[in-house]
């Protein structure tokens, strides 16, 4: 693991702190070079610095490479349908808001079959950390377009490269009622991304972070090579994701106000070069969860019945 | 005075219709109420047009109730032919001729402003329509209703359905005291002047009846200590479901089945509970699942449509034992088909509709008060079994209002808290019983149960495995689960003997309809039982033995069958209602059905009808709805 990586989780403390073993399941079985290795020790390091009980942490995932992650994380974890982990994750956190949430998807699985969700996800702001693994592509499939992948680029339902103009997910996602939480980083940017899925674990509400990725058997090339040459900037905020200075050989940086929604939504719609960091930050919309149950009542037992029994009063007519 | 005469009867069935917005549901609803009041068994359907504002004065704007009301309390089908129709314009009443459902007989009250109305096209086809009556015998009681609703109204839109039930309180004498209560309560939110004019004009029909009426009618009711409640099915499912200790419903709206929700949500949150509406259908039960996963058994709502949307989810569930139960409130399909009419033709899709192999419990309540108690069993099945259980109820259940003995619910159990002991670390996900396929589940939260949940194949450990002994294990223990509940189930009862020419086989909301066909059929000396299937999967053990007891079984469901006399139609190709499927299927015996998508309830008479057909008793006799049938109208 890179040094940088280390800095930013050296400090976790606690009298029973746990060690990182304590979050891995079984060995990984993603190819070598995928960028899903890399989110797997950062999601690690964040539940080990953040010194989480592994069964208190619930991890939901839909189909494809990427959501196979809960199988490699001692927590508990769900694998699910394609595109289907935000309601899953909603569930959970309605009925059990003392759980931590994480939902993996991929971007096919997020922005595609399950869009109608990631929309509605947003406006629901649940409490939860959202990743998206985005290697554009289909990947568990054997290479298929997906709605990021770049413009003319061949896949096998596109052997004559792509129809259309990739989809920007961070414009989608500035553009949603209640959006609480966005943030970009890369899996070739380790320190980066801690510092970023910290930065998620730590907000209250949506945390959504899109996560550029290589896949390195069907995109080897994507991202300028896995980042060696993909031009972005980094989002400068004292309050932001730190940008370390071995990171400014990769590209510049651009001072960034993330409260300020519409200069999130400028930098949104900015892909060339792609912004790297917060970009937009709102720590005051209620979480959809919350506001549920501050409007419950949850009676005794005596109260319960002496309820039911005025609710069937209604309808009783002898 | 001497007033009008009295003719007692043992039950009627009337209809009330309007245009729709014109309040003849309001009125149906408060006549409904009056007669429970006073102890009378009842069972109402609604009479929905499909539109919300459709053409006024056409047959397909007709919008109301039908009610049928009896001495005794236990009423449990939409009955045969309506007795009497209160109609706010000729149109309206010609729909329900239409609809095969009035007598020829039958006494019509109808306003009579149409008569001389401005609209002379109005006028015409009032005549036109009044002489078809007359012509069939009906007896025709010209009423001002809209005269008569003016002299305390300025609009007699609204407040002329108060009239009417004015009306009906003089036509079946009873009393007005009570009917003013109810009105009160119906408007108890509305402005008080508001109150004051309905209870005035329903003073005012009552006095017109009393004072017009050559003929009054008294339906006694058969007295009773037991308190008694009137609810339809949709909203028995509601309170069943609060009841029954769940803590989410997670839905999406959709015909017929939402109403159920907005009964639940109008209450839910003080029991602790949670409806939520996703953002579709797939979320509906994505949100369920989740919220189950995590400890707390959630339910979820829909009709067909809805159910299609919802059925990877179902094997998710299925595969993963998350136990989960489903409401389907079945509408008449394919695709948008009839929404807001009964139909039967979910049944193969509940039991069978997931991708590969995926067995689920399928129950279907029979009668309204059944949908109060049947959340319960499906909870408890639910959990002990970490299944899907899947609750079929109709169009008809869920709008019509039954007459039923008040629920005890002092008894009900505490939800019990979560339990989150630890577990040894390594515990199996899946510690199957091999006998049984049961497993106790692992809820987020346990210390030591970590791990993960997935969707792909599994073994006892829980983790993922795609050699063929660790699928074939899988796929047995899950089926191995219904076995083991089909073994906790007793046979089901038969009405009526055990043994005779004809055994008719039901499920759902047909039964009430089927038993009080076979009755009169056995007072006929015709030799008729019938059985009623609550659970369709596992089906109930002994079904082979009370078949062996008849000459000739044949189900009576509400979905499409082949008729013999169609053309092409084969031994070979004739496609069987859902349930004789299955039945054949599961028994080797040659079960006959008697399967027909009218979209609406079936009546008692067509039933005895066929019965009567089958055993050779007399040539058939069509009732005028089923010619309608026949003729495609």
């Amino acid at each position: 693991m890179s040094t940088i990586a280390d800095l930013c989780v050296i400090e976790s403390g606690g009298v029973e702190a746990h060690s990182i073993d304590d979050y891995e399941s079984e060995k990984p079985r993603w190819c070598k070079g995928c960028g899903d290795h890399g989110v797997l020790a950062a999601l690690q390091r964040v539940l080990r610095k953040n010194n989480l009980e592994p069964e208190e942490v619930v991890s939901v995932s839909g189909i494809g490479c990427s959501s196979r992650l809960p199988h490699y994380l001692n927590t508990y974890g769900f694998h699910g349908i394609h595109g289907r982990a935000l309601p899953i994750a909603t569930g959970v956190r309605l009925s059990r808001p003392e759980l931590p949430v994480i939902v993996i998807m991929g971007d096919g699985d997020c922005f595609s079959i399950g869009g109608n969700h990631w929309l509605h996800a947003i406006r629901y702001n649940i409490n939860a950390v959202v990743l998206v693994l985005d290697n554009e592509v289909y990947a568990l499939t054997k290479m298929q377009v997906s709605p990021t992948t770049p413009d003319g680029w061949k896949t096998k339902t596109t052997p004559r490269g792509t129809y259309l103009q990739p989809m920007n997910p961070l414009s989608v996602v500035m553009g949603m009622t209640n959006v609480s939480f966005l943030a970009q980083s890369a899996t070739w940017l380790p320190a980066h991304l801690d510092q970023t899925i910290e930065k998620a674990w730590n907000h209250h509400g949506l945390s959504f972070v899109r996560i550029l990725q290589r896949c390195p058997v069907f995109m080897p090339t994507a991202f300028g090579d896995g980042g060696l040459n993909f031009p972005v900037t980094f989002l400068e905020n004292e309050d932001g994701i730190p940008v370390h200075p071995l990171l400014l050989k990769r590209g510049e940086t651009q001072a960034h106000n993330h409260r300020d929604i519409n200069e999130a939504q400028r930098v949104a719609v900015s892909v060339d070069p792609a912004p790297m960091g917060l970009l937009y930050q709102n720590p005051d919309i209620p979480a959809y969860e919350e506001i549920r149950w501050s409007r419950q009542d949850r009676p005794d037992h005596p109260t319960f019945l002496k309820r039911l029994d005025a609710a069937i009063d209604r309808y009783t007519v002898s | 005075m001497s007033g009008p005469r009295l003719v007692r009867l043992p039950e009627h069935i009337v209809e009330i219709v309007s245009d729709a917005g014109e309040g003849a549901q309001k009125a149906a609803i408060a006549f409904a109420q009056l007669c429970a009041k006073a102890g009378n068994g009842l069972w109402t359907v609604e009479i929905i047009p499909s539109e919300i504002q459709p053409p006024p004065h056409t047959t397909g704007s007709a919008s109301g109730n039908r009610i049928r009301l009896a001495e005794r309390s236990r009423v449990t089908n939409v009955g045969n032919l309506a007795n009497v129709v209160v109609a706010f314009n000729e149109m309206a009443l010609l729909s329900r001729l239409e609809a095969g459902s009035l007598a020829d007989d039958v006494l019509v009250l109808i306003d009579d402003q149409w008569a001389t109305h401005d609209n002379e096209r109005y006028q015409r086809s009032y005549r036109e329509v009044l002489d078809k009556f007359r012509a069939r015998g009906a007896t025709i009681i010209e009423v001002p209703m809209d005269k008569e609703t003016l002299r305390h109204v300025e609009d007699a839109e609204r407040g002329k359905n108060m009239f009417a039930v004015g009306l009906l309180c003089a036509l079946y004498s009873k009393d007005l005291n009570v009917l003013q209560d109810i009105i009160r309560g119906i408007f108890e939110k509305k402005a008080p002047e508001v109150i004051a004019a309905a209870v005035k004009l329903a003073g005012a029909g009552y006095q017109y009846g009393i004072a017009n009426f050559e003929e009054c009618f008294e339906i006694q009711a058969v007295p009773t200590d037991v308190s008694k409640v009137a609810m339809n099915g949709n909203t028995a499912l509601a309170l069943g479901a609060v009841s029954a200790g769940f803590e989410l419903c997670s839905m999406y709206p959709i015909t017929p089945a939402t109403s159920a929700s907005h009964a639940l949500s109008e209450i839910f949150e003080d029991f602790g509970g949670f409806v939520h509406q996703a953002e579709d259908e797939i979320a509906a039960i994505g949100v369920a699942l989740g919220a189950s996963y995590a400890g707390k058994t959630a339910l979820t709502i829909t009709s067909g449509p809805g159910m299609a949307l919802k059925t990877e989810f179902q094997g998710l569930a299925v595969m993963t034992e998350t136990p989960l139960v489903i409401i389907n409130v079945q509408r008449g399909g394919p695709s948008t088909g009839l929404p807001t009419k009964i139909e039967q033709s979910d049944l193969l899709h509940a039991i069978y509709g997931a991708p590969g192999d995926a067995p689920k419990v399928v129950m279907a309540p029979s009668t309204i008060e059944e949908c109060f108690y049947i959340l319960s069993i499906a909870r408890r099945i639910a959990e002990e079994f970490r299944m899907l259980v899947i609750v079929l109820s109709d169009a008809n259940l869920a709008t019509g209002q039954q007459l039923f003995d008040r629920p005890d619910v002092s008894q009900t159990p505490q939800r019990p808290p979560l339990d989150l002991s630890p577990v040894q670390l390594g515990a199996l996900p899946y510690d199957w019983d091999p006998t049984t396929g049961l497993s106790q589940r692992l809820i987020p939260g346990q210390p030591g149960g970590m791990g993960v949940t997935t969707s792909l194949n599994h073994d006892r450990d829980g983790k993922a495995c795609y050699d063929s002994e660790r699928n074939q294990r899988g796929h047995s223990m899950r089926s191995r689960k219904l076995a083991a509940l089909q073994k906790t189930m007793q046979p089901p009862s038969v009405h009526g003997a055990p043994e005779g020419d004809l055994l008719l086989v039901g499920w759902g909301s047909t039964r009430g309809a089927i038993e009080e066909a076979v009755d009169v059929a056995r007072e006929e000396g015709l030799a008729v039982s019938s059985l009623n299937i609550q659970f369709l999967s596992p089906l109930p053990p002994g079904l082979h033995d009370i078949f062996s007891g008849f000459r000739q079984i044949i189900t009576v469901e509400l979905n499409y069958s082949d008729d013999w006399d169609d053309p092409l139609i084969t031994k070979e190709n004739r496609r069987y209602g859902q349930l004789a499927w299955m039945l054949r299927a599961a028994t080797l015996v040659d079960i006959d059905c008697y399967a027909k998508v009218p979209g609406r309830p079936y009546m008692p008479v067509e039933i005895f009808n066929e019965i009567k057909r089958i055993l050779g008793a007399q040539p058939r006799v069509k009732s005028p709805a089923e010619t309608l049938l026949a003729t495609g109208e």
